[in-house]
């Protein structure tokens, strides 16, 4: 991979990375960084997002939108040119309950592309991917169809 | 009798929409149960322009759809075991098969081990033919002991 498209069209603007996605809106997912094939997010702690009214805890659902929003933008992100990305297959594996009241953190690393495919690994975490409340391994598939990303800037 | 009892019994649909709002995020979502003549249920996901991931084609959210076959599995698993409290998902493993579109999508979750405290589910959605499905998923989830 030479440059980054994606990353060179949205400049500082971050943001423009999720901006154009609805479901990514709704949650409050946040850019933290990004450089090519990789970037950090975050969702902030909201009751609406909880899974388990007993325990307060954010539900798996949001971290698998995190880590698989976080994955299709880190793709974005490798490649040298704007192509369409889809999810092919994601496993998710939950290593212990995020905390009630605190942020999740998101890292996604895509770390292959080949000509059709890409590979991507994702960690959510409180404090340090060292600790981790779950990892993803996610393939997704490139020029999945003849749509382009929305890269919209200060949306 | 509590809920769990009355919805393993049949149950009304009240009980059933009293289920659905266990979940905050899954209320969100608009995820609701539809109890079936067999007396199984489907999950549902009402369609919502929040839950797009691609506005162009338009489409689902890969996430929304994770977090829906993972609330329909983790309904199952609480009917199908003796017990009161919601599974805790250990793993997910999720292939989208097709790209789902701005309507309704279903979902249904067999439990295919049962063991003493994990359980394996697989489930399926679809929007208008069950015979396409839009994802599929396998998932392991621990019951937790009372």
């Amino acid at each position: 991979m030479s440059g980054s498209k994606a990353l060179e069209l949205i400049g500082e603007d971050l943001q423009a990375l999720v901006a154009h996605v609805p479901h990514a809106r709704a949650i409050g997912l946040v850019v933290v960084d990004a450089q090519p094939g990789q970037i950090w997010l975050r969702v902030p702690y909201a009751d609406f997002l909880v899974g388990n009214p007993e325990t307060a805890v954010i539900h798996g659902g949001v971290i698998t939108t995190l880590l698989d929003n976080g994955g299709g933008a880190a793709v974005m992100t490798a490649l040298d040119e704007l192509r369409a990305v889809a999810t092919l297959d994601l496993r998710i594996d939950y290593m212990k309950p995020a905390t009630p009241g605190r942020d999740i953190l998101g890292h996604c690393h895509c770390h292959k592309v080949t000509r059709h495919v890409a590979f991507v690994r994702g960690t959510a975490y409180h404090d340090t991917p060292d600790d981790p409340i779950a990892t993803a391994a996610m393939t997704f598939m490139v020029g999945a169809n003849r749509t382009l990303p929305g890269l919209v800037r200060g949306a | 009798m509590g809920l769990l009892d009355r919805l393993r019994q049949g149950g009304t649909p009240a009980d059933w929409d009293a289920l659905a709002a266990r979940v905050p995020y899954g209320r969100f979502l608009g995820i609701s149960v539809v109890p079936q003549a067999d007396g199984g249920f489907l999950t549902r996901l009402a369609f919502d322009e929040k839950l797009i991931g691609n506005t162009v084609l338009p489409a689902l959210h890969g996430g929304v759809i994770g977090a829906f076959l993972e609330t329909a599995a983790m309904f199952q698993v609480l009917l199908d075991t003796e017990s009161e409290h919601l599974p805790k998902p250990i793993t997910l493993t999720v292939a989208y098969l097709r790209s789902a579109g701005p309507r309704e999508t279903f979902a249904r979750a067999t439990i295919t081990k049962q063991g003493r405290r994990v359980v394996s589910v697989r489930v399926e959605a679809w929007q208008e033919d069950p015979a396409k499905p839009v994802a599929t998923a396998q998932g392991q989830f621990l019951v937790p002991s009372e």
